[in-house]
């Protein structure tokens, strides 16, 4: 059985399983000093799995990040295939605090989850979630629930 | 005709959840002409300001993206199905200086012959405009380095360097001319680029760069290009790179061979996959002890330079996983394939070195300031000076100088009275000293290469004594008619 910690009132939680949190940190310094990302995965409303996706970014892997149409159709098929869906994307911030950059509101999707790791000198930090408002204004951070049993 | 249009999770909300629906249109333009017409929420989404489809929207007709049919213009036929496939974009914010900075006229016309390369363009150049590169020393190496990369529009160089102008620095140090012997190397380097680009941002640091101050300086910077001199800096350069994963462009030289590569790329060796450990103190001559050809750091530094730019671009092939050799000599360009070891204590799979050391120590160089004689040094009673030298010379007492530096720098200047053995020779020809003499001294450049000759003879039976400093000691304290080098 998970353990659940209850987000504050009047933000939105998000729920993740430790490991997939473990997967984010573990990748984000694998790839420092380069920008990683990857898909994630929900089945019943939990993220269980954070699946490494290519940066194929042509603009200097170490400030952006870049998912393809292809790696966008293997986060669908992952999320087809893990019996779930596709609940968002993750990606790292080298030497960078874990908050959103402008290029990141430029390029958001609306009804996705965000989820931002800082990679400081190669050890993972601060783990965040966002959510792009719906008028494309700005970015609402939102609450990790982290769920213990998976 | 109508054709099914496949939506994206993301988009789904604003199509009560479905994944696909069935639109009217002849074009891929009219079908999302429609699309957002019946849900007017998605344009928003789908389209810029400018009325454009934002660039991270990607429509396929089948298996095709438009932009390589007839984009919103594609026409489609029975049975084509369109797809919204998203690209998702993002990055970490990038500090103001970093955001990459529009072109004025007056740099569009400076820059033009690097933005009709369809490799640079204006984007590139905004890039090299945005970048930071740190050289770490400005000499032979950090000379052309740093004036091709203030030509080229990089805006900001760093320079970080303690030395003074010397006159034997001319012969290839070209960012420092004869009127600036005596100045601050940072002086004269920042006239000379600040005059050839007067848009580039140089900054200086007049200091030794050191394990107390190499992580923050370099935080700073995009690309750090290796224009040091000696052992203990190269290590503490690569292993500051790989710790905050700057890109290292190093480059080193000696006599008419040089060598560059591009270390500390995300996966790529470093300096200590190629040279784990540093060779014995003394046993690679300096280029103040050895010589240098004046055009070789020319080559080797433009090289640097060269690789500095692309990665700024973040384009072209870098020498990162290969080690280029050239010789100027034979005019021969080799290249070494280099890969990361596994094993390496900085960059490898389980890094063992995960702050900055001592690198003099780790190099055995000894310290200055050391109560305790260095290893290796000769006991004091195997030394002389200058005076004693001096003295003996008056007192018309026998002795036996041996200078044991190669026949070009004997023919540039000499103690009188001296016989000329090269070090290397001196093996082959001890018989040539005499054993019997109540006294030998003898001599090199500095006495680091008399110091062995030294031990030698003694290996040898001989006893002999090693004039402390060499012939600078002597030049300076006894006859400074002779000349320098």
């Amino acid at each position: 059985m998970g353990t659940e910690v209850p987000a504050a009132a009047g933000v939105r939680a998000t729920a993740i399983t430790a490991k997939a949190g473990e997967a984010i940190r573990i990748h984000g310094a694998a790839d420092f000093p380069d920008e990683c990302c990857g898909a994630l995965i929900a089945v019943d409303g939990i993220i269980v799995e954070a699946h490494p996706l290519k940066n194929t970014t042509s603009g200097g892997a170490a400030r952006r990040f870049r998912i393809g149409p292809d790696g966008y159709r293997a986060a669908e098929a992952r999320a087809r295939e893990a019996g779930g869906t596709l609940a968002g994307f993750y990606h790292s911030h080298p030497n960078e605090p874990a908050r959103p950059s402008p290029y990141d509101l430029e390029h958001a999707w609306p009804n996705l989850t965000y989820v931002i790791i800082s990679v400081n000198g190669g050890v993972p930090g601060a783990i965040t979630v966002w959510h792009l408002r719906d008028d494309r204004s700005g970015f609402d951070e939102g609450e990790l629930t982290w769920h213990t049993g998976y | 005709m109508a054709h099914r249009v496949l939506i994206p999770t993301p988009l789904r909300p604003y199509t009560g959840q479905q994944d696909a629906v069935e639109l009217e249109g002849g074009t891929v333009g009219e079908i999302l002409s429609a699309l957002t017409t019946r849900y007017a929420d998605l344009r928003r989404h789908l389209y810029a300001d400018d009325g454009k489809l934002r660039h991270f929207v990607n429509v396929y007709v089948n298996d095709d993206d438009i932009r390589y049919l007839e984009r919103e213009a594609t026409a489609l036929k029975s049975g084509d199905v369109v797809s919204i496939v998203p690209s998702v974009a993002g990055g970490a914010p990038v500090s103001e200086s970093a955001v990459a900075p529009e072109l004025t006229n007056a740099e569009v016309q400076r820059y033009s012959r690097h933005l009709i390369l369809p490799e640079v363009g204006p984007d590139g150049q905004r890039r090299l405009k945005a970048g930071r590169v740190l050289c770490v020393g400005a000499g032979g190496l950090g000379s052309p380095a740093a004036l091709y990369l203030a030509a080229a529009g990089v805006g900001t160089i760093g320079i970080i360097d303690f030395d003074a102008v010397d006159a034997s620095n001319l012969q290839r140090q070209i960012l420092h001319s004869t009127p600036d012997v005596g100045r601050s190397k940072l002086q004269s380097a920042r006239e000379r680029l600040s005059a050839l680009n007067p848009e580039v941002r140089i900054e200086t640091y007049e200091a030794a760069l050191t394990s107390a101050n190499a992580l923050g300086l370099f935080r700073e910077y995009d690309v750090i290009l290796d224009g040091t001199d000696n052992f203990a800096t190269r290590y503490l350069v690569n292993d500051a790179c790989v710790l905050l994963g700057k890109p290292n462009a190093y480059g080193s030289i000696f006599r008419f061979e040089g060598q560059a590569s591009v270390f500390a790329t995300k996966g790529g060796p470093c300096y200590r996959c190629l040279y784990p450990e540093p060779p014995p103190p003394g046993l690679v001559p300096s280029c103040a002890e050895g010589g240098v050809l004046g055009v070789l750091p020319g080559v080797i530094g433009t090289i640097q330079a060269t690789e500095s730019i692309k990665l700024l671009l973040g384009a072209g092939t870098t020498l990162a996983g290969r080690l280029l050799l050239y010789d100027a000599w034979k005019m021969k360009f080799r290249e070494l394939k280099l890969r990361r070891d596994p094993e390496c204590p900085v960059c490898g799979d389980h890094p063992t070195v995960r702050e900055l050391i001592d690198y003099d120590q780790f190099c055995g160089v000894p310290k200055p300031t050391a109560a305790a004689a260095p290893a290796g040094a000769l006991p004091p009673e195997l030394e002389t000076t200058v005076e004693d030298l001096k003295a003996l010379r008056a007192s018309g007492r026998p002795f036996f100088l041996l200078d044991v530096r190669e026949p070009q720098e004997f023919q540039i200047c000499r103690i009188p009275d001296s016989t000329l053995i090269p070090l290397g020779q001196l093996p082959a020809r001890l018989s040539e000293v005499p054993a019997d003499a109540p006294e030998i001294i003898v001599h090199c450049k500095s006495g680091v290469r008399s110091a062995k000759a030294v031990r030698l003879l003694r290996e040898h039976g001989i006893t002999a004594r090693n004039l402390k400093g060499g012939i600078l000691a002597w030049i300076d304290r006894v006859d400074p008619t002779l000349p320098k080098y």
